[in-house]
């Protein structure tokens, strides 16, 4: 029995800055201090915050200390757990407030917050299945197979109003819906695990901090549509989510809640992982399913739809790791309750990965229907270093940037297609004043030039010739023809492309061109780059007249280019930077003493 | 798993143990002081003794936490009870039997145990 929870986060991204050492060190300090048989040390998902870990929470008091390093562990233990002083330098700053502690759903990032999907991130161990019994696990499952016809499981679905969360929004109740109405023989679930948007990671967290989740939501799924095998996708990338997944099914196996004769009701189900190569691609869902039949990751022409022939030429429905995360909730606490959350448009709440220039990086769940500004100002803390909010992109390599014109949109699936972006799976990279917008476009197209499959030609060489474009423009090479025959692949692309890869491919440069078009254009006519980004159109320059021959700049030059030249009247002459031999990389500037200011960016 | 009541079980089980990482407004804070005086004079066994009968009884609106130096050193151990919207009742020269004694009565059962409360220790 113990008195009090020490929860540390074993996400992927406080792993990463060593949070397994806090816990190894944790424990050890625990057992030196006796308090081994009083306090618990709980590994868990990940709380959200991720620049700041690794973070832990000690409960009952709640306190929650972000940034810990081995060092502060000792304290920790002597102060807090033994003699129950909160150590205040540790606590996460935004936490105390004008000396007062307040709790954490009272700070900025957190207030505005609704967790369903991940709720049970950062609150449980997931390696533990009593724990997520304890929070009402495995409830709804034994309540559908005991109460509950499919039927009614899919009217509770479609009644909730819940969309697919992988990006194209389908409603999942009609998905359902149209796999149980094909008869068959064998049919199959499988959970899209293959995230691969670059900076998207809910998906990951998801699974890392609350993997039985999606296995309750499967076996849910499975009973309604008649299915009695699972796959889940996931890429092999996701070491730490594919361990704990793993470890999941094996515990729910051993509790019967996976295998045969689920809560005495005859339904079986059972489920395996498939684990992805890490290509792009196979996100989309015939090409994922095509890799787990052993092939190739391809795309191919739908219809047929999964849900009329999908896995082995089967019924198969194939739902997102967050889709799935929503379903046990919907099912105990009523369709009502979902959708009482977010828009007209778009129910219940979704995940986002907040990254780019921002203060607060890191894994944030909103009701829809939240403004980017919300998102942006209030939870994510503003862009840093007093720069200005210039766009934010969401929906990855198929969405598009929305410029600050679009600030106070409600975000929902409607209007991010309305102003030329989409949902996505969740990532929303912010942009500030000095991210060049041809620039962004141009790394989305490097992306899936390196992505696309190459079965279609549109998609193979389309994206090639787009990105040649786009590398004149920012070489300062483009003329005007060449945006037009950039629009125009644009439009082959999306109309002529075998799969959505392709068929979304152009929205970053066309969200960009609409909304930045200025910038194209000082690019092509003005050969400037306005936000200083693209090296090709920048020079770096000493005003002679300023500076004073100190030679910080000389001495900090990787590449040697800034020459001493005597002049009249500069005892210790001035400094030139040789064009030809400078890589652009700026240092001289940022060293040139403040007060100096002497070398330009032109 | 063969039932929704198998399930319960398990659930009712480990809600004792998972329900202080759920802080609520109608949660009962039932707090030991834990600095050297109250430690001194044995305040870790009725801190354990507390919540191991928080746990054992799944009583999922009570929160036990410590706290430093309440500032009667001479009365340690001190147990405090605090019920929402309602004055906070000081305990002290508290022992293991003392304070489950005050967990029943009190913090389970809604009667104040008012011989061993601090204003009646000083009169």
């Amino acid at each position: 029995m113990y008195r009090s929870h020490v929860l540390v986060c074993g996400g992927t991204g406080c792993q990463s800055s060593g949070s397994v050492g806090i816990i190894k060190k944790l424990e050890e300090e625990i057992g030196i201090q006796g308090l081994a048989e009083e306090v618990s040390v709980v590994e868990t998902g990940c709380f959200g915050l991720c620049a700041l870990g690794p973070i832990l929470i000690v409960y009952p008091e709640g306190s929650f200390y972000s940034m810990v390093k081995e060092e502060d562990i000792a304290e920790l233990v002597s102060e807090h757990l033994l003699k129950g002083r909160v150590v205040e330098r540790l606590l996460y700053d935004e936490t105390v407030k004008e000396g007062e502690i307040i709790a954490l759903n009272e700070t900025d990032f957190y207030k505005k917050q609704h967790r369903v999907a991940l709720r049970n991130c950062g609150v449980i161990d997931p390696e533990c299945i009593e724990e997520y019994i304890g929070n009402r696990g495995y409830e709804a499952l034994g309540t559908v197979l005991t109460e509950k016809t499919p039927e009614e499981v899919i009217q509770i679905m479609l009644d909730s109003g819940l969309r697919g969360r992988g990006g194209a929004g389908f409603p999942t109740g009609l998905k359902w819906k149209f796999a149980l109405g094909n008869d068959s023989d064998f049919k199959y679930v499988c959970a899209n695990a293959d995230e691969g948007d670059p900076g998207a990671f809910m998906d990951r967290s998801i699974l890392e901090g609350d993997p039985h989740s999606v296995i309750e939501a499967m076996a849910i799924a499975g009973y309604t549509i008649g299915a009695h095998q699972g796959y889940v996708y996931i890429r092999a990338e996701y070491p730490i989510a594919v361990d704990r997944l793993q470890i999941a099914i094996d515990q729910a196996r051993e509790y019967g809640l996976l295998g045969k004769d689920i809560f005495g009701s005859g339904f079986d189900f059972d489920i395996e992982l498939r684990l992805g190569a890490g290509a792009f691609v196979c996100g989309e869902e015939t090409a994922l399913m095509t890799s787990i039949e052993g092939h190739r990751g391809e795309p191919r022409p739908r219809p047929p739809f999964p849900a009329e022939k999908g896995l082995f030429v089967k019924p198969t429905i194939l739902n997102n790791v967050e889709t799935f995360a929503n379903v046990p909730q919907i099912i105990l606490n009523g369709p009502e309750w979902f959708a009482s959350m977010g828009t007209e448009d778009s129910k219940g709440t979704k995940v986002f990965a907040l990254g780019g220039k921002v203060k607060n990086i890191g894994l944030v769940e909103i009701p829809m229907g939240t403004t980017l500004r919300e998102v942006v100002e209030e939870i994510g803390g503003g862009t840093p270093n007093g720069k200005k909010f210039k766009a934010a992109q969401t929906g990855g390599p198929s969405g598009g940037c929305i410029p600050r014109a679009h600030y106070d949109v409600p975000i929902d699936f409607g209007n991010l297609l309305k102003i030329g972006s989409m949902m996505g799976s969740g990532g929303l990279i912010v942009m500030d004043e000095d991210d060049c917008m041809v620039d962004i476009a141009k790394f989305f197209l490097e992306f899936t030039v390196e992505e696309s499959c190459g079965k279609c030609t549109p998609c193979r060489v389309g994206t090639k010739r787009m990105l040649e474009i786009l590398d004149k423009i920012t070489e300062g090479k483009a003329v005007m023809e060449d945006l037009d025959k950039l629009e125009e692949l644009c439009r082959h692309l999306q109309t002529s492309s075998l799969c959505a890869l392709g068929q979304t491919a152009p929205n970053p440069v066309l969200s960009t061109l609409d909304y930045f078009k200025d910038e194209y254009l000082a690019h092509i006519k003005d050969h400037k780059c306005p936000a200083g980004k693209c090296k090709e159109l920048l020079q770096y320059k000493v005003l002679a007249d300023k500076c004073i021959g100190c030679g910080i700049c000389a001495k900090n030059c990787p590449t040697n280019c800034i020459d001493n030249v005597e002049m009249e009247g500069k005892k210790k002459g001035v400094y030139v930077i040789r064009q030809e031999d400078c890589v652009k990389c700026g240092v001289c500037m940022e060293k040139c003493p403040p007060k100096i200011a002497a070398i330009v960016r032109e | 798993m063969k039932s929704l009541d198998e399930l319960k079980a398990i659930r009712e089980k480990v809600q004792g143990t998972i329900g202080m990482r759920y802080e609520g407004p109608e949660q009962t804070r039932v707090v030991i002081g834990m600095a050297t005086c109250g430690i001194a004079a044995g305040a870790r066994p009725i801190l354990a003794a507390v919540a191991q009968m928080v746990q054992e009884e799944h009583l999922a609106n009570v929160n036990v936490s410590q706290t430093g130096c309440i500032g009667l050193c001479q009365y340690e151990p001190i147990l405090e009870v605090m019920e929402p919207g309602k004055d906070k009742v000081t305990y002290v020269n508290m022992t293991p039997e003392k304070a489950l004694e005050v967990m029943r009565m009190h913090v389970k059962g809604g009667q104040i145990v008012r011989k061993y409360t601090v204003g009646t220790t000083q009169k």
